[in-house]
């Protein structure tokens, strides 16, 4: 603070002190902040309105007409809870959801562990493969998955919940790669070798001392592939076979491109809170994890940077 | 650092005795000691294997099929597995479609081009300056901007986009401000087919992408190199320009890359966004997908946009496994 003190010229009887204030090399970047205001109402207020509008009395979804839970579970037949369709979506959704990240995760975790220790040209391939499926934009592994199943798979795997399960998995499973690996690499391999150097088998010091160490960044690996999955739409959308395998991002979808009702905002932010449900769980994980190793800093922020 | 850290910290150890250890760890991983030769490879293979099957293996059904035929009757393709039967005729038909006298396809794929160009480039703009802000003058609020930054990437591409389709309906709120502002009397139809609209729900939908790479570079950038060049008597331009840009070059690439890479591929932006006029690459593939006797023309657009891709794809592992190495 002192260098402030220095640097600012001593208060001149006259002159502009507006000039001088937007001259000054130390003063706050106020149309900075303002921007990044801005840009954060920006990018977050027309979500809370859509949330907001879930709770819209009347059918529209852009002229507020008095507060209701109509469309969450008070109609009859069109509201979240009650309307068919949107049901069946949402036990789609969550079963694709647990599955994938029942899965996906435990594979990638133990190709993470295999890759950073087995310096070795398939493992080298191996992971530039992982990798490609991370980059690869979307579209393009929907519709080649798509033209999979309908041609060289078409008698082993039809479309439907099978077939969006196996999309699903390749899709998250370099996330827990990149995530246990980026671990992995703050971790060392030093606590292994002290594990065997105190009479641990290989197979004991990754069980009982890589793994315990590898938990936080495995549950943040849960936690990412179960909300990235409950929000993917492009391979579920290729996917799917009958109106019944469609999970609720797809109905949102086509809802939005005929003619919605608040129902769909409601399932929309269903799906929001399930996925924040999931983080904050992850985070108390993580918390409960990482409680003997934190350096100071919150935990939220270790885990957003994550 | 103003505070000293009350902690006792290990002095950092002489960097000969590192790259030693470092050398005799490798020899020991080398020699195998530690565990089995089988041990890695059985680890990776679940993974690996399912990477052949549904990663590799699909990615050439694509090609089988751009390069097979349909079925006359059913519109089926029928895809050719065996190389040496492969058949170039709707790849080159798809090819006549974006160049020549039939280029009906062509608008969509400058239109793809233009529309991401110009999305990147405002994610870039803003991306930079939020990040910097946050990076550099976040201070204690900075574990609330981050999650603020970081909510995007939690919330459904889809209810995003469905948010600001409801806002820009003809009725909506976009539309009741800005003639309460008195900009426009009579209410805009932002949803018919407007490039303005289709491009900002793109940078919408990406930026967050953009932000958090952004952030990760001036984050790590010294601030006293700042200082040095200030003291040296560059300006504040010249010192931004000089020093903080050459330092987060590589985050603002790796951060352009990973926005445009899905745009190239979207198509569900334009779908609730705009129109037929607004049509993209992503809507070729997703309309010729569905349509019977299609299937090869589907395949031959994914496969010349894959291809395309390449290129920003490989360039950006590169640029990561080179930030991965630089941190270890």
């Amino acid at each position: 603070m002192s260098e402030v003190a220095i640097g600012r010229p001593a208060p001149a009887p006259s002159g502009d002190r507006l000039t001088r204030w937007l001259k000054s090399p130390w003063r706050k970047p106020v149309g900075l902040a303002a921007f990044t205001w801005a840009y954060l109402a920006w990018s977050i207020l027309p979500v809370l309105v859509a949330i907001a509008f879930s709770f819209n009395a009347g059918r529209s979804r852009s002229t507020w007409q008095g507060f209701s839970f109509r469309w969450w579970w008070q109609d009859p037949t069109d509201s979240l809870f009650h309307d068919p369709a949107l049901r069946s979506a949402i036990t789609q959704s969550l079963k694709l959801s647990i599955v994938t990240m029942l899965i996906a995760v435990p594979l990638g975790t133990l190709f993470a562990i295999a890759i950073d220790r087995w310096h070795t040209k398939p493992a080298r391939f191996a992971n530039f493969g992982m990798l490609f499926s991370f980059v690869l934009p979307e579209i393009i592994l929907g519709v080649a998955l798509y033209l999979l199943f309908t041609n060289l798979l078409r008698s082993l795997v039809p479309l439907g919940t099978g077939a969006q399960l196996l999309g699903l998995i390749t899709f998250q499973l370099s996330y827990p790669v990149i995530i246990v690996r980026a671990r992995l690499l703050t971790i060392g391999g030093f606590y292994e070798e002290a594990a065997m150097d105190l009479g641990a088998r290989p197979r004991q010091a990754i069980t009982r001392v890589l793994l315990p160490l590898l938990y936080p960044a495995i549950f943040a690996s849960f936690a990412i592939v179960f909300a990235d999955t409950i929000d993917d739409f492009v391979t579920v959308n290729y996917l799917s076979s009958t109106l019944a395998t469609q999970p609720l991002s797809v109905k949102i979808y086509s809802a939005a491109r005929a003619s919605p009702t608040p129902a769909v905002n409601a399932a929309a932010t269903f799906m929001l809170i399930t996925t924040f449900v999931a983080i904050g769980i992850a985070i108390m994980m993580y918390r409960w994890f990482t409680r003997g190793q934190r350096s100071g800093g919150s935990s939220v922020t270790e885990f957003v940077q994550l | 650092m103003a505070s000293a850290p009350t902690t006792t910290t290990p002095p950092a150890e002489p960097p000969v005795k590192q790259s030693k250890r470092a050398a005799k760890k490798a020899a020991r991983e080398e020699s195998g000691a530690w565990y089995p030769r089988w041990y890695w490879p059985s680890l990776a293979s679940p993974s690996a294997l399912w990477l052949a099957i549904f990663f590799i293996l699909p990615l050439y059904v694509v090609v089988s099929v751009a390069f097979g035929t349909s079925d006359p009757i059913f519109g089926a393709p029928l895809p050719v597995y065996e190389p040496w039967y492969w058949s170039g005729s709707s790849f080159q038909q798809v090819i006549k479609r974006f160049v020549g006298p039939a280029s009906f396809w062509q608008p969509s794929l400058i239109r793809t081009l233009v529309f991401v160009a110009i999305a990147s480039l405002i994610c870039v703009v803003v991306g930079f300056l939020v990040a910097y802000y946050v990076a550099r003058y976040g201070g204690k609020r900075k574990t609330l901007y981050l999650v603020l930054l970081v909510a995007p990437f939690w919330i459904s591409y889809l209810m995003r986009i469905f948010a600001w389709q409801s806002l820009l309906q003809p009725n909506g709120y976009v539309n009741d401000f800005l003639r309460i502002i008195h900009v426009a009397p009579t209410p805009i139809d932002w949803l018919s087919g407007k490039p303005v609209t289709v491009i900002l729900s793109l940078v919408y939908g990406y930026i967050p992408y953009m932000i958090l790479p952004i952030y990760g570079g001036i984050d790590r950038m010294n601030v006293s190199w700042l200082e040095a060049s200030k003291d040296l008597g560059a300006n504040p331009f010249r010192t931004f320009f000089r020093v903080t840009i050459p330092v987060s070059k590589q985050a603002i690439l790796a951060g352009a890359v990973i926005v445009s890479l899905p745009m190239f591929g979207d198509y569900y932006t334009n779908n609730l966004m705009g129109s037929s006029r607004t049509s993209m690459y992503g809507n070729l593939i997703d309309k010729t997908i569905t349509q019977q006797g299609q299937g090869p023309r589907a395949g031959s657009l994914v496969l010349i946009l894959m291809v395309l891709l390449l290129i920003p794809m490989l360039y950006y592992l590169r640029s990561t496994r080179r930030a991965a190495e630089g941190v270890e």
